[in-house]
């Protein structure tokens, strides 16, 4: 029998892998790094929304010094496996520094992987037909296709993933998070159905700087996924994050389009919207929808994107899980749940469900001022009771 | 000669009920029933009987009654009633036996054996009646991305011509001439009040059908019959029709006596000549042949209509079906070995060509391993005979399904096989005035309208069922299919797992 990541992530060789759980992400808008306090204090209040069977974080702004290295974080299922992954990533790349990512014993953390961090650059122009970043991806896939026993977790530049299975307390005590900081911040709490848990196969998943943390099942998983095989992505792990993921790196940086473009394709208006709109944003959404129809993610979904520089929150269309959103000042808060973001940021000025497929972005704009106004379009129509 | 042929019914006259109204006899195209006026009594010349029930559901007393005839056979499982019947009919007149419809023998029925999934627990299903539930489907090549000016945001896609339709059933090809002008008004009318679209046939467009134009495919087979600018024109869609399901490799024949003035003018052809399509498009000889038509076509249309081809599903279909999309069909219609026909030989019908299942599952899965699945949109065709089977059909890659034998259903036909005779005598595959008045084309196109409603009400409750509310998320998604009783070879072709995995 080949080896088979999936055989780790999917044991049981289900359609697909998918959970119920908890998302909180925050960036400072202004690009200041902060540590992970308060966001580990807001994932241990949904800790009902986990089942302890993975926890995960993703932190952008989180390797100062080696910003222009791809920081890639490899968990070994078997540390026989790193001699060979090593001796790949030396012919292929410029290695600035590898290293264990450091860890403590933490309660509830049993027979944790290895996992090593990788800090490296091309080590000459990419191979004519890829630019720098498709070959940065083809080999992540490489990797995690055919190097028996490793797997990249975390593939970006200056920015990084911590994972694994526990609940995400647990997991950011054994990754002593405490000693990061970073301008963004996702945070996930798992509650799978279909697996026994396996470290590569918690949240946040990530290839290059893109992360998505995600709370849902995906009906439309089969389809998203023979598209994204179309455009030469390996859906190996057999989840569904794993085609948001690999979605949104095909739209926002294949394609060119913005993730709020993005939004409209994964959770695309409705047609009776779209027949509404002005005559530009219609030849626009009905341009998106007739093109990649394949890539609507149906079926629920909430999922907090993390790209350098940007958050975006989003509920699939008729927005069957939940999420909130809140400002206070630079800072933008998503959460599974608004109590998450009252404890800690008691003085937060707006709070608001964003509707179904309405994106929730916040972007580092340095040297912009945040007034403390609701920033969204949406005003909630009350409806009027007549006398009688 | 006398004939040793056996009928295939008996006809029982009620006797205690008949009012001898006569109304069988005029009811019977194949004159079955005859009155005879000395005697004052009716009689049935059983022989002649189709089995098509018109008599039995116009008798106003409910006095007849039709059954199979029980005749016993020594029982042979090789020398079934069937082949002997046959080949006493071929010595009596040494031609090709002809029959209509599809198919009637038990090749394996594949949609019988895939069963649709539904959400509990971890995904909720979705209530049809208070949450939207979309079936919008676009026709048409479509590129790999959407381009945007990065200045301004406006996309700089080219979007070649794309057709909607509100519910994912086409009316497949049957021409004025095999059916009556009646029927075609009845599906022309059905599909563009319902936002689907109805398909000519290698007949033209009569001159009553121009104002459904927007709605209509019109075909150019290769007979070329009624093909002119205006008809190229008129139409939403262009289908160069290579092959059907029904007659794979070989051509058409309308016979003379079936070429009224009106089929005449339509086909641009004289009164009572024999309107003879050949086997191949003698322009067509290679798939770069066919992509000279292609182009030619949309040429003429100033590349403002989508071109499909339509081909029987054969053996290589998914090599054929590559070439197509790169050929630049916009559309490609696979017809598979139950697809009907309005005259075929009986040989050919039952025993050339694959099943449309398999055929649109290999079709979808190369196009995909190619790359090129987005080029086209892919119509199934050849036995879709419910709401079921065309929502199983887009689970496995179709665009949109065809259906023909489900819409004359649906207008009284009995699926008798006797199309070929011109002697329908619901009305439907008939020029006879006096029988294709019987189809009142402004009812008929209620039934059709019915027909689509209840599908569209039926697929939307099983796609809600699996938590999916565009139909879009199921176009592909073989995830949604289980198999029961197939080998492990037959769900590899078909992209399915087992029930129960």
């Amino acid at each position: 029998m080949p080896y088979r990541i999936s055989d780790y992530s999917n044991p049981y060789h289900d359609d697909k892998v998918s959970a119920a759980c908890a998302l909180f992400g925050a960036i400072d808008r202004t690009g200041r790094r902060f540590p992970g306090t308060d966001v580990i204090t807001a994932i241990i209040n949904m800790h009902e929304r986990g089942n302890g069977l993975g926890g995960g974080f993703a932190i952008y702004g989180l390797y100062p010094g080696y910003e222009s290295c791809y920081a890639f974080h490899v968990l070994f299922m078997n540390p026989d496996a790193r001699p060979s992954l090593e001796e790949f990533l030396r012919r292929r790349f410029r290695l600035l520094l590898a290293e264990e990512i450091p860890t403590r014993p933490a309660k509830g953390i049993y027979n944790p992987p290895l996992l090593w961090r990788y800090f490296l650059t091309l080590a000459g122009d990419p191979p004519s037909g890829f630019t720098e970043e498709d070959y940065i991806v083809s080999q992540v896939m490489w990797i995690n296709r055919y190097q028996e026993g490793a797997f990249v977790i975390s593939s970006g530049r200056n920015m990084g993933v911590f994972k694994g299975v526990g609940f995400p307390e647990q997991i950011a005590d054994y990754f002593r998070l405490e000693e990061y900081q970073g301008y963004l911040w996702t945070a996930h709490a798992r509650f799978p159905t279909n697996t026994p848990g396996w470290w590569g196969g918690a949240h946040p998943f990530n290839i290059l700087d893109c992360t998505v943390v995600h709370n849902g099942e995906l009906s439309s998983y089969g389809i998203n996924r023979r598209y994204l095989e179309m455009f030469g992505y390996g859906c190996t792990m057999e989840t569904d994050t794993e085609v948001l993921a690999y979605a949104i790196d095909l739209l926002v940086r294949r394609h060119g389009l913005s993730l709020e473009l993005a939004a409209t394709v994964l959770a695309s208006p409705l047609w009776s919207e779209i027949e509404m709109e002005e005559p530009e944003a219609k030849r626009l959404h009905t341009l998106l929808r007739q093109v990649y129809p394949s890539l609507l993610m149906n079926g629920p979904f909430a999922i907090i994107v993390g790209r350098s520089g940007e958050m975006m929150g989003l509920t699939d269309r008729i927005r069957l899980r939940p999420m909130t959103a809140a400002t206070h000042g630079p800072m933008l808060y998503l959460s599974s749940e608004e109590a998450a973001i009252h404890l800690v940021c008691p003085e937060v000025e707006n709070t608001w469900i964003p509707l179904g497929g309405e994106p929730v972005v916040g972007r580092v704009t340095p040297g912009a001022s945040f007034p403390s106004c609701v920033e969204t379009e949406w005003a909630p129509t009350l409806l009027e009771v007549s006398p009688q | 000669m006398k004939s040793y042929a056996v009928p295939r019914f008996r006809v029982e006259r009620d006797a205690s009920r008949c009012i001898q109204c006569q109304v069988c006899v005029r009811q019977c195209g194949f004159s079955v029933h005859s009155y005879d006026p000395t005697e004052e009594g009716l009689y049935s010349r059983e022989a002649d009987c189709v089995g098509c029930h018109r008599c039995v559901i116009f008798c106003p007393t409910g006095a007849l009654t039709v059954t199979e005839i029980p005749l016993a056979y020594r029982q042979n499982a090789n020398w079934r009633p069937e082949v002997i019947q046959d080949i006493i009919k071929q010595a009596e007149t040494g031609g090709m036996l002809l029959t209509g419809m599809g198919s009637d023998k038990p090749h394996p029925i594949y949609w019988d054996h895939l069963l649709l999934n539904a959400s509990q627990v971890t995904n909720p299903s979705i209530d049809p009646l208070r949450e939207p539930m979309e079936l919008c489907t676009y026709l048409g090549a479509k590129p790999d991305r959407v381009e945007l000016d990065p200045q301004t945001g406006v996309p700089t896609t080219r979007m070649p011509p794309q057709v909607p339709l509100e519910v994912p059933v086409l009316f497949s090809a049957m021409s004025f001439g095999s059916i009556s002008l009646n029927v075609q008004k009845s599906l022309a009318r059905a599909a563009a009040e319902s936002g689907t679209l109805f398909n000519t046939g290698e007949g033209g467009l009569h001159a009553d059908l121009y104002p459904y134009g927007n709605h209509a495919i019109v075909q150019v087979a290769s007979g070329r019959f009624g093909v002119h600018p205006s008809y190229l024109e008129a139409g939403r869609v262009i289908e160069i029709k290579i092959g059907q399901g029904a007659k794979p490799g070989i051509g058409g024949h309308l016979p003379g006596e079936k070429v009224s003035e009106e089929v005449a003018v339509t086909r641009m052809i004289p009164v009572g000549t024999d309107a003879l399509s050949p086997a191949p498009h003698h322009d067509i000889y290679s798939i770069e042949d066919l992509r000279q038509l292609i182009y030619a076509l949309k040429e003429a249309t100033n590349y403002a209509k989508p071109v499909a081809v339509k081909i029987a599903a054969v053996h290589n279909s998914a090599a054929i079906a590559s070439g197509m999309a790169r050929a630049g069909a916009d559309i490609i219609a696979l017809d598979g070995v139950r697809g009907a026909t309005g005259a075929a030989p009986k040989t050919i019908r039952d025993n050339v060509g694959i099943p449309i299942e398999l055929a649109l599952a290999a079709v979808d899965t190369r196009l995909r391993q190619e790359g090129i699945r987005n080029c086209v949109s892919l119509i199934a065709a050849g036995g879709i005979r419910s709401s079921a089977d065309v929502l199983k059909a887009i689970a496995l890659g179709a665009d949109a399904v065809y259906i023909a034998t489900a819409a004359l259903v649906a207008l009284g036909c009995r699926v008798c096989q006797m199309c070929y005779t011109g002697r329908c005598s619901w009305g439907i595959a008939t020029q006879d005035p006096y029988l294709t008045k019987r189809i009142n084309w402004e009812i008929g196109a209620e039934r059709l309208k019915n027909l689509l409603r209840s599908w569209a009400i039926e697929i939307k409750e099983m796609l809600g069922g699996m938590g999916i509310n565009a139909l879009e998320s199921l176009r592909g998604n073989r995830l949604h299919l289980r198999a029961v009783g197939l080998t492990d070879r037959e769900m590899q072709i078909l992209g399915v797992r087992p029930a129960g995995e």
